[in-house]
């Protein structure tokens, strides 16, 4: 029963390599202290290592720059499939505050195929490793989408004539 | 010497047990300062707007589509968690949740997406009345933001509907 829980805990041991194109520092010190002992990713078989060519996971910081976009997109294609994509943090996810300046392209989204999504501006290194867990199969995600709509509308319209086009001819 | 500093070190780790926390099987609460994802109560909202004009990310959207509906679109994939909108929101109809456990596959789970009814005046047609001169200068009138690029339109801006903000991105790649 261990070894089988064992096999279902670690069966897969991810790889992971950290890329920041741009951000601010911040994802970057969460995701080393997920490293430490105290949250140890170890147990899940998590391993930074320093090339991408060694990789399963890519967990990329920061929005995708217009000077460090075709440097991330290099590091993507090195790395051996299969092979996921993390966006960690904010920036990553949608491109941060700065998402329609100048010198920012978008979210990481646009120059590589993201698989999973860790929002937070930082995210916690509970939430990092939470999205690991996602990943793994071990937790199941909380979030959906929600939607509120109207059931009905309360009162007519206030000039519904003039929404329509062949009233909108005869006035003009 | 320090074979016994060696031995002494053992001894204080030893001492110190298991300090590693068992994370995604034991669920670890937030600090109480802590902010989470905003939870948007459609029944309190009254749909003025503050939220979407005071967010720093921009990314509270509002669409006009008739005199009396307006949709205020959360996407909460840039939001930075400031709870500058739970503070301007006059009606307290915006909370600041402890959920930090967004992680998805699909970036549209941590959307929020409400359809709020706007009563009219009579009179004049509008929503609402702006109270000062600054403020009519703020919003005048609809707003249409773009819900399909997820974007903003500035009013004093010429905006195209499908030209991304940098185009040049394809000529740096080859």
């Amino acid at each position: 029963m261990l070894k089988n829980l064992c096999k279902k805990m670690f069966g897969r041991s991810l790889w992971v390599y950290h890329a920041n194109s741009g951000g601010c520092n911040g994802c970057d010190i969460e995701v080393l202290n997920a490293l430490t002992p105290y949250y140890d990713v170890e147990r899940f078989g998590i391993k930074l290592v320093g090339s991408p060519r060694h990789a399963d996971v890519m967990l990329c910081q920061g929005p995708a720059m217009r000077s460090t976009a075709k440097a991330l997109m290099r590091a993507y294609e090195a790395m051996p499939s299969p092979k996921l994509v993390f966006a960690v943090g904010s920036c990553a996810c949608g491109g941060g505050i700065w998402h329609d300046s100048y010198s920012v392209i978008g979210p990481v989204e646009k120059i590589l195929p993201v698989s999973y999504y860790i929002p937070g501006c930082p995210p916690r290194p509970e939430a990092i490793i939470y999205g690991v867990a996602v990943a793994l199969g071990l937790v199941k995600k909380k979030v959906a989408p929600v939607e509120f709509k109207q059931p009905e509308y309360t009162i007519p319209l206030y000039h519904p004539g003039d929404r329509l086009p062949e009233n909108k001819s005869e006035k003009s | 010497m320090s074979v016994m500093s060696k031995i002494k070190e053992t001894i204080i780790c030893l001492k110190a047990g298991r300090v590693t926390l068992p994370y995604p099987a034991d669920p670890q609460p937030a600090p109480p300062a802590f902010r989470g994802r905003p939870i948007f109560d459609a029944s309190k909202c009254i749909g003025c707007g503050g939220c979407a004009g005071n967010c720093p990310a921009r990314e509270i959207l509002l669409l006009d589509i008739c005199q009396e509906i307006r949709i205020l679109k959360y996407l909460g994939r840039r939001c930075a968690y400031c709870g500058r909108c739970a503070d301007v929101c006059p009606e307290k109809a915006i909370t600041m949740s402890k959920e930090f456990e967004n992680a998805t596959d699909t970036i549209g789970d941590i959307g929020q997406t409400l359809e709020l009814f706007m009563s009219t005046c009579q009179r004049c047609g509008r929503c609402f009345k702006e109270q000062s001169p600054l403020e009519q200068l703020k919003m005048k009138g609809y707003r249409f933001d773009d819900m399909q690029n997820e974007r903003w339109i500035f009013r004093s801006q010429s905006y195209l509907g499908d030209a991304p903000f940098t185009d040049d991105i394809k000529i740096e790649m080859e």
